[in-house]
């Protein structure tokens, strides 16, 4: 089998992706897997996971785009669209209104669930834990465990008012 | 401690997860958890200049020092490595071909029974994974998050309370975990179904890749599936379907397996004779072909064909027969002809003894 890339060489890197419910091979040889090794995993996802999104819509038309830049790091959402890869954790707000909708489209939610820092500022941490108890409320329900939902439901009111309580009060 | 070098006490020891024990070992070789954290306070590997890099390296080591989890570990600094041991401990799977291949600063963590790795400056600025033999997504991910809680207490992470754990690329934003199991599935693909298989797990957004990069059906029969959303599900949930997907495909292994077995015993056998034929006597071996080889005889391991070779022995070889473990065995610097000559023989060697039932 010849390389992909190159089209000369004989391919001994072969690579298996589903995208979009298809399987696809890519075949490729010692050297140009070297070459292309490095970005070729975030650039083959992602240019077509960017071209399968589209849906920019009419205000971020392609060159706009490409001229948002995030001030902390100094990249430009045109270079990560070529490398799949974002400068620093500000680029999130940066380029908030295209990553969105990818992020939307890529992931399950767009709330994060789970693990936080044990540092984390309490109120970030309450409204984790009340997103979990959201779910766990849910998931209970789904089972018909009812005394257990009704535990849990008991605690989200708690954590719902303390959080309401929380947010009255003016910050010093 | 061993007053051997790093790396000669890598050669001489085994992988986690190749050490062939476990649950379900005869079908999943290994199961992984992967977290990628970034440290506040530096910008994303991507844009990091090289003394913010060093700085970063340095807090990092401080942290891995003081983890009582981590303190039986190996620090390496790239700068330091050759070539051919960065090409070493990527076929250990220790780190990933990007961080093997990209210049730069960079640094890895090792724990010495190879269960724990730490990449410093990969994708992220910290990728930290943890192997286990056999199927157990559970031990694997109890062990990462200890080990997270505990770095955590001495380095502050990037986290945003919507989107979770920051990460380098969106697609691992949220809890920023990969959980992946390596399965042996000669079975499903000799009875062709194995791209049914496939489909219907992307259907679960799983993703699958092959080994060592080479996942094709003719090298080797080795797939690996891990999720792919990171954001909006706990770790915990995350692992736990995972699991429960990986025990059917399991099942779905053995059903094929005893169809071979009842239906077509003729033909497997002849395959997998012929695969041991030819490693115990091949004078040229290539590695896409030693790995397909080495599948058709694990498989006669797993079903009592092949005598004399344990799982464990079997499983070095997989390792053994790439370019640079090859080359650190033999001591020399090889070509890719010189290679195949000294992978034959190595093979026909380490399986003098093996007998067919």
């Amino acid at each position: 089998m010849v390389c992909n890339v190159c089209g000369q060489n004989e391919a001994t890197i072969h690579l298996t992706e589903i995208l979009n419910n298809q399987m696809v091979e890519i075949h490729l040889c010692e050297t140009c897997a070297e070459q292309k090794g490095t970005e070729f995993k975030a650039h083959f996802d992602f240019n077509k996971l960017l071209a399968s999104l589209g849906e920019f819509g009419e205000e971020f038309k392609a060159e706009q785009v490409s001229k948002i830049v995030c001030k902390q790091c100094g990249m430009s959402y045109e270079e990560f669209g070529r490398t799949g890869r974002l400068g620093c954790s500000n680029c999130y707000q940066a380029f908030e209104k295209l990553l969105m909708p990818l992020i939307k489209r890529v992931q399950r939610d767009v709330r994060h669930q789970g693990k936080a820092p044990q540092k984390a500022p309490a109120d970030t941490k309450q409204t984790l834990e009340l997103r979990d108890l959201q779910e766990r409320l849910k998931k209970s329900i789904q089972s018909e465990t009812f005394e257990e939902a009704a535990k849990i439901r008991d605690r989200i009111q708690e954590l719902e008012s303390k959080l309401k309580k929380e947010s009255k009060k003016p910050k010093s | 401690m061993s007053q051997l070098n790093p790396m000669n006490h890598l050669l001489s020891s085994t992988c986690e997860w190749l050490r062939g024990t476990g649950p379900e070992s005869d079908i999943v070789i290994s199961s992984r958890i992967r977290l990628a954290r970034n440290l506040n306070g530096y910008l994303f590997s991507e844009k990091l200049d090289s003394s913010d890099a060093e700085h970063l390296i340095d807090e990092v080591e401080g942290a891995v020092k003081i983890n009582p989890l981590l303190k039986d570990s190996f620090f390496f600094e790239y700068k330091s490595l050759k070539d051919q041991d960065r090409q070493f401990l990527l076929e250990r799977h220790l780190i990933s071909r990007e961080h093997a291949a990209e210049k730069g600063e960079k640094a890895l963590v090792v724990t010495k029974n190879e269960v724990v790795s730490i990449m410093i400056l990969e994708e992220d600025h910290l990728r930290s994974q943890v192997f286990q033999s056999g199927l157990n997504l559970v031990e694997a991910w109890r062990l990462m998050d200890q080990i997270d809680t505990t770095l955590e207490t001495k380095l502050v992470y990037s986290f945003h309370s919507n989107l979770g754990y920051l990460t380098a690329c969106p697609t691992n934003v949220g809890t920023g975990l990969r959980a992946s199991c390596m399965l042996h599935l000669p079975g499903l693909t000799m009875t062709k179904q194995v791209s049914k298989v496939l489909q219907a797990l992307s259907k679960l957004n799983l993703a699958v890749r092959g080994f060592f990069g080479e996942g094709t059906q003719a090298s080797g029969n080795f797939f690996q599936f891990s999720n792919q959303m990171t954001l909006g599900q706990q770790e915990s949930d995350i692992v736990d379907s995972l699991e429960r997907v990986m025990r059917q495909v399991v099942e779905h292994e053995k059903e094929a397996r005893n169809y071979l077995l009842e239906k077509r015993r003729a033909k497997l056998e002849d395959q997998i004779w012929r695969a041991v034929g030819t490693l115990k006597s091949a004078r040229l071996m290539s590695s896409a072909e030693a790995l397909g080889f080495l599948s058709l005889m694990r498989l006669g391991i797993d079903l009592g064909f092949v005598q004399n070779l344990s799982k464990a022995n079997l499983n070095a070889l997989f390792l053994f027969t790439q370019p640079a473990h090859l080359q650190k065995l033999s001591g020399e610097e090889l070509n890719s002809s010189e290679r195949d000559q000294k992978r034959a023989e190595l093979l026909r060697t380490r399986l003098k003894g093996v007998e067919l039932a």
